[in-house]
């Protein structure tokens, strides 16, 4: 057993704190107020060779291991979720389906831009009428004479207004299984394809969350990621690791908000002593160091595991549930620490807060990972 | 064009810095590469980009510094020389490490155009290292400077002297440090990070060196370290403006006792 992070991990963590205290907190508050998409960050963070983390060297990957990736989801988290978020879709919802199911073509056309920057990853699993339960998927993929023809919507798509092509599943009956999805890789300029960025969010207002409307968009035969009839069984594992990666910004805002209230608690005075000094704020303290450190440590358990190629399912849940429902509750007390000052936009916390809810939604809510695990538990 | 950039790993002084028994508490500082340092190695790797060559990192000190010389590895350094003092028990000052760095690079017979190394670390601030190794070497050197433009042998500089700028012409070989100002050091790619631990980094021993233990021993003693006073919340003087004076001037005598 041992707790220590190697070198490159200490240095990737270092690195990306520098950069994300540099490069990403400055105008953070600014973009959430307008609603900026952070380009510019992730073309600095394409020059650094982050986009493709943990990927194949020989697309343009780093071959960085998963403990690395929730180290740097949970680094930009801590100054600016939408930029977490933003970078987790690209990596773990985006490029990782292409790197575990696409064929050497499909890598070379479409990892390669993915781990250079060029394209984000994005990735369409939801639908208007299937969220939790993603089997009613009902966009339908036909086969045509030269290869498909697909028609639906999806919604709440991660990243899509940037990027080249995007990955999406669809009811395909070639079997004869009304319940057969596959997946597919659809260029985004494809005629009959709109991305639609239009949603009134509660937080991650600089993150893209889109729309996206087919009708009859046509595309070609090998644009079939992984296996005709697999896409269900694909996006599972997909969301395994995705799910790390919500971890890890959950903890990331975790630690942002909690740091910020530590430091708040000892500046501000009242009753003549600072905040710091009366003991339920201490224990304020006290439980959002501790559950931070715990949500953390099982983060890197269930990456750690993805990493010796062992089966993490229970892990990737058990760690985005904990950590989600551990950092909404120590947003909701770091802005209580804040006072009224906490509810107001300057404090930062009032975002953390916002931003953080999505955690305990996305990819699987709460309700889905306790059924998970109750499965895996064996109830 | 051959780079030498002396690096030292000190503790971060924005992290919380702890002294016991009249010596900083190692376990739990945070260890960084010195910053001015920092901005050494930036100009190496720029200088190498330019004119091609090689940067070579020499650092002295227990293992912890390792961390800090892949840092400098991954940016862009190609190799290191660490000198182990791990095992070392005696006192090291300024006149040491400048001595044990002239007999590493005769030792490893490093060849040098430039050698660079930070005006001074953050941590004893003596800015002493760099002229004293360059006096050692017999090469002309130029401190806290701000810029370099090299061209075949000739080398401008711009030194900062007190806020103004000096403008100095040079030849190589020439040793410089680095003030802030001189650039805006990188961070490292991640395939800079994958790549550091490859990269070569010999470890020398101060007995492997030409040098005799009483050469090294350190002239100066440190006397006692102490964290600077704690800042109390500012004070605002209030009333008529002559009387704010008055009561100003009053506060400083009495007060402060500055004047
Ligand atoms: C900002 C944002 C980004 C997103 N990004 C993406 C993306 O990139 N790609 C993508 O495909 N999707 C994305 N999503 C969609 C997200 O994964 C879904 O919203 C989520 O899975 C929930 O689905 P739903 O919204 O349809 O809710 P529903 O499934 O309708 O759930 C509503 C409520 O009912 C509960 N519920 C449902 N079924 C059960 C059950 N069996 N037992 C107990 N309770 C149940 C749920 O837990 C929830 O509380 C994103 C969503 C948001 C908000």
């Amino acid at each position: 057993m041992n707790y220590d992070l190697t070198a490159e991990q200490l240095m990737i963590r270092n690195m990306m704190r520098d950069f994300a205290d540099g490069e990403v907190a400055p105008e953070a508050d600014e973009r959430d107020r307008n609603k900026e998409f952070p380009l510019e960050i992730m073309k600095k963070l394409g020059k650094l060779g982050m986009m493709g983390l943990p990927f194949e060297e020989e697309y343009g990957g780093a071959g960085a291991d998963t403990i690395s990736f929730a180290i740097a989801v949970e680094e930009l988290s801590r100054v600016c979720a939408s930029t977490g978020i933003t970078y987790s879709a690209h990596i773990s919802l985006g490029g990782a389906p292409l790197s575990l199911f696409g064929t050497k073509e499909q890598k070379r056309e479409f990892l390669v831009p993915i781990c250079e920057g060029t394209s984000l990853g994005a990735f369409g699993l939801t639908e208007p009428g299937a969220g939790s339960d993603a089997g009613g998927t009902i966009t339908k993929g036909t086969r045509t004479e030269n290869g498909w023809s697909i028609t639906g919507s999806k919604c709440f798509i991660t990243n899509a207004s940037y990027a080249k092509f995007v990955a999406l599943t669809a009811k395909t009956e070639m079997t004869g299984s009304s319940k057969e999805i596959t997946a597919f890789i659809v260029p985004t300029d494809a005629s009959g394809f709109e991305v639609i960025s239009n949603y009134h969010k509660m937080g991650l207002h600089s993150s893209n969350t889109t729309e996206l409307v087919l009708d009859h968009v046509e595309i070609a035969e090998d644009a079939v990621l992984g296996k005709i009839g697999e896409g269900f069984k694909q996006f599972l594992v997909t969301l395994d690791g995705g799910r790390i990666g919500i971890g890890a910004m959950a903890v990331g805002i975790a630690q942002g908000a909690y740091e910020l209230a530590l430091k708040y608690a000892k500046e501000r005075m009242q009753f003549g002593r600072s905040l710091s000094k009366f003991q339920v704020i201490q224990h304020k303290l006290a439980d959002m160091a501790m559950e931070i450190e715990l949500a953390r440590t099982y983060v890197y358990k269930a990456a750690w595991l993805k990493d010796q190629n062992r089966k993490y399912t229970t892990e990737a849940s058990i760690c985005k549930l904990y950590a989600s429902e551990m950092a909404m509750r120590v947003c909701s007390q770091a802005v209580q620490i804040h006072g009224g000052w906490g509810y107001m936009h300057d404090y930062k916390v009032e975002r953390m807060f916002r931003d953080c809810k999505l955690a305990e939604i996305g990819e699987g809510t709460s309700e889905i990972q306790r059924n998970i695990i109750s499965r895996e538990i064996g109830c | 064009m051959n780079i030498l950039v002396c690096l030292k790993q000190t503790f971060d002084t924005e992290e919380r810095i702890t002294i016991e028994n009249g010596v900083v508490v190692e376990d739990g500082a945070v260890f960084v590469i010195n910053p001015y340092d920092e901005y050494a190695v930036e100009e190496g790797i720029k200088l190498k980009e330019e004119h091609g060559g090689e940067v070579t990192i020499l650092t002295v000190g227990p293992e912890r510094v390792e961390a800090s010389m892949r840092k400098a590895l991954a940016m862009g350094a190609d190799k290191g020389v660490w000198i182990n003092t791990e095992d070392f028990d005696g006192d090291l000052d300024e006149h040491s490490i400048a001595k044990i760095i002239k007999a590493t690079i005769e030792e490893q017979e490093l060849e040098f155009d430039i050698i660079l190394a930070g005006a001074m670390a953050v941590d004893d601030g003596s800015a002493q290292v760099g002229p004293r190794l360059a006096e050692l070497l017999n090469i002309p050197h130029i401190s806290t400077i701000t810029k370099i433009t090299v061209d075949g042998g000739n080398v401008v500089v711009e030194k900062d002297v007190e806020g103004d700028m000096e403008v100095i012409e040079s030849k190589l070989p020439l040793l410089v440090t680095a003030q802030q100002g001189l650039n805006e050091p990188r961070y490292p790619s991640l395939q800079g990070i994958m790549k550091a631990k490859k990269k070569p980094l010999e470890e020398v021993e101060i007995d492997d060196l030409d040098i005799e233990e009483e050469e090294i021993e350190a002239k100066t003693k440190v006397l006692e370290i102490y964290l600077p006073p704690k800042k109390d919340a500012g004070k605002i003087l209030q009333g008529e403006l002559a009387d704010q004076v008055t009561e100003l001037v009053q506060l400083l005598k009495s007060e402060a006792k500055v004047i």
